[in-house]
């Protein structure tokens, strides 16, 4: 099932970037009571296609059944579960944490050499740390800043890419509608 | 040629060969129907009295011929009014496109008069919705929409056109080419791992049975799963939607399965050691307890909707494809088979079935419902198509009148929509104008939209309405007998009478109060042209036997005691 042994899937969708999709994205998870861990969404290099990476609790249902139903929605062109195959994942922390004394200012820089992490703005009140890694080291992180004193935090969401040449892409062109249509209705085949 | 959006709206549906739409005007539909005026000798309006009820003939319509049904309002509270008939045709796979008018573009998002996000209230009710966004779209988009809602499984679709984009004008070319729909793709052939994987089964199953739903029907696979089913000698339960997927006289076809079904056909569920479910979902009244069903049985399940399979019930074979297309690709290869004992054990099950009939128990005067259903099959000669609604009457409809053709019951099955019969058989009727159309209600449901009495009168729609009043709304109270201690909370009813109501329509109208008159009633009702309105007022306190209690094992049912048991209240 999933990796490192939780029940957490990690489905990617290419979608239409259109509005309303992630309307649909979401008000599916929310209907077939689906329990979503993180959802993220984001263009990709074409500029009709959006890349949206949901990250699932698959107690309830399995993952395969959340596939076939974000497959169902028209405007969903590719769903693939990466959690099925070999994988790079990146979640992004940026966490604001109390450095008002010398010992919380050392800690942090301590904590922070051990991660992937960097200090990216730092006063005599507060710091902010940046880390961007696979969600279980920016959880560990997290808990490890947690004594110091985390005053705010604020996450992206896991994305997700399968490795190698596994390619999860679409050769979809969309119409085009207005003018271009106007000019050139051959182009969804008048 | 210079086209307004209204216009376009019109050429679209002709070339889907839409000739009659539902509809309910108001302010921002009214360009449309002013374009309605303009084409009104091609397409058909029918004035309904309630959005609703557009939206069940609609659906009537669709289920009666496998078209698409369509209908049409206003913004705001026009197209809030369609959400229960989207919600029925989308529980039950029926193809429905709506046309709702919005407020024009410049106004979304202000809260303006009669505006509703109704693209926004739809989503979980239909297959697929549009906010057209120019008049350039609009022709494009109606095609995909029609597309949508015929193909794969079937479902509602809507297309929300801003008022301005109605009045709007373009050059019109239609696209004929093809739809693209990057997301959307139907199956093709089932691979052959999954046939023989399949064939396997069945080859060594001494004791299976086809569980026959509504797909069969959409499909046009009914020739192919009787082949099947007598090739390989296999018993055929029907879902309540898959009435008529096997012709009821059959005698592979053991009858309706589930909370109301035949004991014999649950009994047979339950003891089987091969499922084959064709085109149905393994919905909790066909099922009832998860964890206790069909506890023997392999099971092998066609859907054109993957997200179907292994949703509810866990299946050893799961084949994505139409079910016509997978049976086609079965037959050739598939061996002949019998199994006598199998259906001699179903046949003693049927028997004593037949002892607990309570066609076959002395009820002295009283009226019942089962003996009026069971007359106007028999009058009909079981040839009518019966629209029913929801509740106790529903359910004997599904047990009494058997159907031999396809979509001769239409019924909301999914939802459960009280309120849908009257409306939907209208729909039916248009759809079907040689067939005798009967619209079978109950005194509860039939005044959630009556005022469709209005519609029928003024279209002189020949449907016959035959109203099984009770006085109560019979199913709830048969819940509250069995499981609440007889507390008739909210159920006794009272009514109007039916047929001073139908003459205030000016529609003929006859109370029925004894069987003997059931035989005359029809023919009444055949006697005029226009809609009749019939009441059959019956006991008060039936009861739908066998019954399965929800989430009780399938064949833990109350059944009705024999006559030498208990003498019947």
């Amino acid at each position: 099932m999933a990796d490192n042994g939780t029940s957490k899937n990690t489905l990617v969708a290419l979608v239409e970037n259109k509005p309303g999709v992630l309307n649909r994205v979401a008000s599916l998870f929310r209907r077939r009571n689906f329990n979503v861990d993180s959802l993220t969404v984001g263009r990709t290099h074409k500029d009709h296609v959006s890349r949206m990476t949901i990250v699932v609790d698959v107690k309830r249902a399995d993952a395969r059944i959340i596939a076939a139903n974000l497959k169902k929605l028209i405007n969903v062109i590719d769903v693939q579960n990466m959690s099925e195959q070999p994988h790079i994942s990146r979640d992004l922390a940026l966490i604001k944490v109390r450095t008002d004394d010398v010992e919380s200012r050392n800690g942090v820089t301590l904590i922070c050499e051990r991660y992937p992490a960097r200090i990216v703005d730092i006063g005599t009140k507060v710091a902010i740390i940046e880390i961007t890694a696979q969600e279980d080291i920016v959880e560990a992180l997290i808990n490890e800043l947690r004594p110091i004193g985390i005053v705010e935090l604020v996450r992206t969401g896991v994305v997700a890419m399968g490795r190698g040449i596994r390619i999860l892409d679409t050769d979809y062109e969309p119409l085009r509608f207005g003018e271009a249509a106007n000019n050139g209705l051959e182009r969804y085949g008048v | 040629m210079k086209l307004t959006g209204a216009e376009i709206i019109m050429e679209c549906l002709l070339r889907e060969g839409v000739r009659v739409v539902f509809g309910y005007p108001g302010g921002a539909i009214l360009p449309t129907y002013d374009a309605f005026y303009q084409y009104r000798d091609r397409i058909h309006h029918v004035l309904v009295r309630h959005e609703q009820g557009a939206s069940h003939m609609a659906d009537g319509f669709a289920r009666a011929t496998g078209q698409v049904g369509v209908c049409i309002a206003t913004s705001g509270p026009g197209a809030t009014n369609l959400v229960t008939g989207l919600a029925t045709a989308m529980m039950d796979s029926v193809p429905v496109v709506a046309i709702t008018g919005q407020v024009p573009r410049a106004a979304i998002g202000t809260d303006a008069f009669q505006e509703t996000d109704v693209t926004g209230v739809t989503i979980p009710v239909t297959k697929h919705n549009y906010l057209v966004g120019s008049i350039e779209e609009l022709a494009y988009t109606i095609r995909e929409a029609f597309h949508i809602a015929r193909s794969g499984r079937p479902g509602p679709v809507l297309i929300d056109i801003p008022k301005d984009i109605q009045t709007a004008s373009t050059e019109f070319v239609y696209p004929e080419g093809e739809i693209r729909l990057p997301g959307y793709v139907l199956p093709k052939q089932a691979s052959d791992v999954d046939i023989k994987a399949a064939l396997k089964l069945i080859a060594e199953a001494k004791r299976p049975v086809i569980l026959a739903g509504h797909g069969l029907i959409m499909s046009g696979a009914v020739n192919e799963v009787r082949e099947l089913a007598e090739r390989a000698n296999i018993p055929v339960a029907l879902t309540l939607l898959g009435k008529g997927a096997m012709p009821e006289n059959h005698p592979l076809t053991i009858g309706m399965m589930g909370m109301h079904g035949a004991a014999a056909t649950n009994y047979a569920i339950q003891e089987s050691d091969l499922l084959i479910a064709l085109g149905m979902r393994f919905d909790d009244r066909v099922t009832g307890n998860l964890k206790t069903y069909a506890p023997h049985a392999k099971k092998i399940h066609v859907d054109i909707d993957p997200s179907e399979i292994n949703k509810n019930v866990k299946v050893d074979v799961g084949i994505h494809g139409d079910l016509k297309t997978v049976l086609r690709q079965m037959l050739p290869l598939l061996e002949s088979k019998s199994h006598p004992e199998w259906m001699a054990r179903i046949r003693d099950w049927q028997e004593d079935g037949s002892e607990r009939d309570i066609l076959n128990y002395d009820t002295g005067d009283k009226l019942l419902g089962a003996q009026v259903i069971n007359d106007l099959w028999k009058y009909t000669g079981g040839e009518a198509i019966t629209v029913t609604d929801v509740g106790q009457h529903q359910m004997l409809e599904a047990q009494y009148y058997p159907h031999q053709r396809p979509a001769t019951m239409l019924t909301s099955g999914g939802l459960g929509t009280m309120g849908f019969g009257f409306p939907a058989a209208i729909g039916a009727k248009f759809g079907k104008p040689e067939e005798e159309v009967w619209a079978i209600v109950g005194d509860g449901g039939f005044q959630m939209t009556l005022c469709e009495l209005a519609t029928a009168r003024q279209e002189n729609v020949k449907v016959n309405i035959a109203i099984l009043n009770n006085s109560y709304l019979g199913m709830v109270r048969q819940w509250q007998e069995f499981f609440y201690d007889e507390r008739y909370q909210s159920t006794p009813m009272f009514n109007p009478d039916f047929c001073k109501l139908a003459e205030a329509y000016d529609i003929p109208a006859m109370r029925v109060t004894r069987r003997d008159q059931i035989a005359e009633s029809v023919e009444f009702a055949r006697r005029h042209d226009g809609p009749v309105l019939i009441e059959y007022v019956i006991e008060k306190e039936e009861i739908v036997y066998p019954m399965v209690p929800a989430g009780a094992d399938l064949d833990k049912m109350i059944r009705r005691p024999k006559p030498n048991e208990v003498k019947h209240g």
